[in-house]
């Protein structure tokens, strides 16, 4: 369908239905949004309907008011946005916005050739959404989808709320309450976002992913007892049945255990091959950690205590990251260090980087090598940004993974902050066991950064909140959970859409440390380098998607190893994730791709590490991006190039559609992936 | 060659009618428009523009010349003028026609009916401008109309 618009708007086969928000269609938001223009000249109507279409909108036109009105009338939902032209022979421009506003309710976008200021106030008393000057750019016309989804956004929470309650936090409410309520939260978050959408997709799918996939959330005390049966059997002897057996814990599965035990171990892997003594792994860690991250450390705590009220955290993970983190200087400390180990990793592979230079300040840099071989297309800093996430998703996937199903959007928020950090420190505690850490520090420079402000944001971070679960594939389940975590549990603002800037502005932010919290963003963000996320709620993170995608492409390098090699995992997923990142020309296009990244990546969760792994493998060598829930890496191959990675993320998108309850993702199409 | 030459005949014509400033770029997004499914979209643009524009322009003189003028009609009439010449990049005759109008709002009615006139003028020559450069275009064919007027070479 972008044939012949220079532009990369990717459209997918829904890209032609009636845009509708929350729709499914809405995926590709805003392609297929709907507009009426109504001018009663005929040149320009000509050009607004050539421009419209090469926005790739669905235009009628209409050069009578009277028609527009009657049109309108017949076809109450039928239309998105209604441009008109002030001077009209039949109707005044203003008195059709008028009723268009009493009847309809649609956000309507005045034009003329007028630019006296008279002219405009009144455009703006009538209650017009917008003033365009003819001649009208198709620059101006890209735009008008945001008027649509603030109205939508505003009718909603008049709809919901009483008041008093912002849009955000109902949302988090909802999420949250959907996420405690079931373990799959996935779509939880989301179903609360699209609920408030009006969607019902979202429900169905959250009903079908909650049912369908009961996830093991792993929490702090879960791990912790993980973590002390690993001990106890000796980490080269521990096997999941009997790792089972020691915990003793009613309802947990083999499978349950076998997944966490390998993200487990890749995780460990990693911290040693982060050059920390393996023994010291906790010591050595942590006190880079410190170090490091003096900022994150408050944020953690500020994460932490914000999660916990908001109630994301479950009560105990909270109290345990707390805990940790209070307890174990390096825990809080620590926190930054993941960040920054993070980064390294991610950087290895690009020098780019921007982590890479954060790095530095964390004594990751051994982390680095993680990443090493992934070569990733993406900016560095978008890898960066994964690989922190990546690699504190890794391990704290599990963690996370647990979390963040469990809190919709806080939890995977706060979930990704421990993980990635926590992941780094955490890693080298041979205890994993504390996750508190692991959240924190990761978690909450991201949390704080974007994510707490866009926890309430909708949309797009949804889906990558879902992400956070997704952990599965060692690294790169973590590192896109990471960024999806953010923006999923950003409630979908910091992430693609909303976050942009913070987020464009933190990849380049090598040095991790200090910025972590920029970083984080950044990580958070590298789904906005798409820019994805400008679809609102719409879109989910469709950058992000993309950024997992390049994550998985990069496996594709390392194949192999995935599964056990987290390091693999996260340079495959950074990588990959860059490229997505990349995309970020339009977060749009790019939300699509790495939502379907993500979603398989997220749907997987821990609890798929196993499985997952040895799809990444099977992906790596496929270079495919498959989201299904098994891989939760998507891999692509590195030289993804945007649009491809968005072809790709497009196709997994459609394979994973039937999965998508369990990654909740949406599988936005790539729809402005730019290039 | 013949087409090449001709080719390079009508990137100087549209290169002029950007240097005499009759043509700004606006032009250049409608060009931008163009595509291999449209290929001439520029031109059905313009042809339509003129049809409109003629009429208006015949009924606003006849207004203007009569001794009872229907300022609000005819103020109605320009404005619309004005806008379909905005967009599609006729930088003279929108000017023309927004010193016309003002002359008009404020009264100078001899001011007005010259202006006019001189927008006439600019409207003529746009028209007397832009009808060969349309017609070697199509003689150059659609991929040459699809490469040549974006605009690449001239900004």
């Amino acid at each position: 369908m972008n044939s012949s618009s220079g532009k990369t708007y990717m459209s997918t086969s829904n890209s032609s239905a009636g845009w509708k928000a929350g729709d499914a269609a809405a995926d590709q938001f805003p392609v297929g949004l709907r507009v009426l223009v109504v001018d009663d000249d005929p040149t320009c109507l000509m050009i607004l309907e050539k421009m419209l279409r090469t926005c790739l909108y669905e235009v009628t036109k209409c050069n009578r008011a009277e028609t527009a009105l009657s049109m309108l009338r017949e076809n109450k939902s039928g239309f998105d946005v209604v441009i008109s032209d002030v001077h009209m022979p039949d109707m005044d421009g203003f008195k059709l916005l008028e009723h268009i506003g009493l009847e309809m309710d649609l956000p309507v976008i005045m034009m003329s050739a007028d630019d006296g200021k008279h002219v405009v106030m009144k455009g703006v008393t009538h209650g017009a959404c917008d003033y365009l000057i003819k001649p009208v750019r198709i620059e101006a016309l890209k735009n008008i989808w945001q008027h649509v989804v603030r109205k939508r956004k505003n009718e909603w929470k008049d709809f919901e709320q009483s008041g008093s309650v912002e849009e955000g936090d109902r949302q988090l409410k909802q999420s949250e309450e959907a996420d405690y309520s079931s373990s799959a939260n996935e779509g939880n978050w989301k179903s609360s976002k699209r609920r408030k959408d009006d969607e019902d997709e979202t429900d169905d799918r959250d009903d079908t992913s909650s049912l369908k996939k009961p996830r093991v959330v792993w929490s702090v005390e879960l791990h912790q007892q993980f973590v002390a049966a690993v001990n106890q059997l000796g980490i080269d002897k521990a096997v999941p049945k009997k790792i089972l057996e020691l915990m003793n814990v009613p309802g947990l599965t083999r499978e349950n255990v076998a997944s966490h035990l390998q993200k487990y171990r890749l995780y460990l892997r990693r911290l040693s091959g982060v050059s920390q003594h393996p023994s010291n792994l906790n010591n050595s860690f942590m006190s880079p950690q410190e170090a490091t991250f003096g900022p994150l450390s408050s944020l953690n705590g500020l994460d932490l205590q914000t999660l916990a009220a908001t109630g994301q955290l479950p009560a105990q993970s909270l109290v345990t990251l707390q805990a940790a983190g209070l307890g174990r200087p390096t825990g809080k400390s620590g926190i930054p260090m993941p960040l920054v180990d993070q980064r390294n990793i991610f950087s290895f592979e690009n020098p780019k980087l921007r982590f890479g230079d954060g790095q530095q300040h964390v004594n990751n840099n051994k982390q680095m090598n993680l990443l090493h071989g992934i070569p990733t297309t993406m900016e560095p800093k978008q890898l960066a940004g994964l690989h922190h996430g990546a690699q504190s998703m890794g391990n704290m996937n599990m963690q996370v993974a647990s979390h963040g199903s469990q809190s919709s959007q806080n939890n995977p928020l706060l979930m990704q902050m421990a993980q990635p950090q926590v992941r780094g420190q955490m890693l080298n505690d041979t205890s994993l066991g504390h996750p508190p850490r692991l959240l924190s520090p990761m978690g909450q420079p991201i949390l704080s950064n974007g994510i707490a402000a866009n926890v309430s944001t909708r949309n797009g971070i949804q889906e990558n909140i879902r992400a956070p679960s997704y952990n599965p594939v060692s690294q790169t389940s973590s590192m896109l959970n990471f960024p999806m975590n953010h923006a999923a549990e950003l409630p979908g603002n910091s992430f693609p859409l909303g976050s942009t800037p913070g987020i464009s502005s933190l990849t380049p932010k090598v040095a991790f440390q200090e910025d972590v919290n920029s970083d984080i963003k950044g990580s958070v963000g590298f789904l906005p380098s798409y820019d994805i996320f400008n679809d609102l709620n719409q879109h989910k993170p469709q950058n992000w998607e993309l950024q997992n995608v390049g994550m998985t492409l990069d496996a594709s390098q390392h194949s192999n190893s995935l599964q056990g090699n987290l390091n693999h995992a996260q340079s495959v997923l950074v990588q990959q994730g860059f490229p997505s990142g990349q995309v970020n020309g339009q977060n749009r296009s790019a939300t699509v791709v790495s939502k379907a990244m993500f979603s398989s990546g997220d749907s997987t969760g821990h609890v798929n590490v196993q499985n997952g792994n040895q799809h990444l493998n099977s992906l790596l060598v496929d270079s495919t991006v498959r989201i299904k829930s098994e891989t939760p890496t998507i891999l692509y191959p590195d030289d993804f190039g945007q649009e491809d990675l968005m072809s790709a993320l497009l196709k997994q998108q459609d394979a994973i559609a039937p999965a998508e309850h369990e990654f909740d993702f949406d599988g936005y199409s790539l729809d402005n992936i730019p290039v | 060659m013949e087409s090449s030459h001709l080719r390079q005949q009508i990137a100087a014509m549209r290169q002029s009618f950007f240097d005499e400033e009759i043509l700004d770029g606006q032009f250049c997004q409608l060009e931008r428009l163009e595509n291999r499914g449209n290929p001439n979209f520029v031109e059905e643009v313009l042809t339509m523009y003129f049809r409109d524009s003629t009429t208006l322009l015949q009924t606003v003189e006849q207004e203007i010349e009569t001794d009872t003028i229907d300022l609000a009609k005819v103020d109605m009439m320009l404005h619309k003028f004005k806008g379909s010449s905005a967009s599609i990049g006729a930088n003279k005759v929108r000017n023309n026609i927004t010193k016309t109008r003002q002359l008009l709002e404020e009264g100078n009615l001899e001011g007005a009916k010259l202006a006019f006139r001189e927008l006439r003028m600019e409207h003529d020559n746009l028209r007397a401008k832009l009808e060969p450069y349309f017609q070697q275009l199509r003689q150059v064919g659609p991929v040459e109309t699809a490469t040549r007027p974006k605009g690449s070479d001239h900004a």
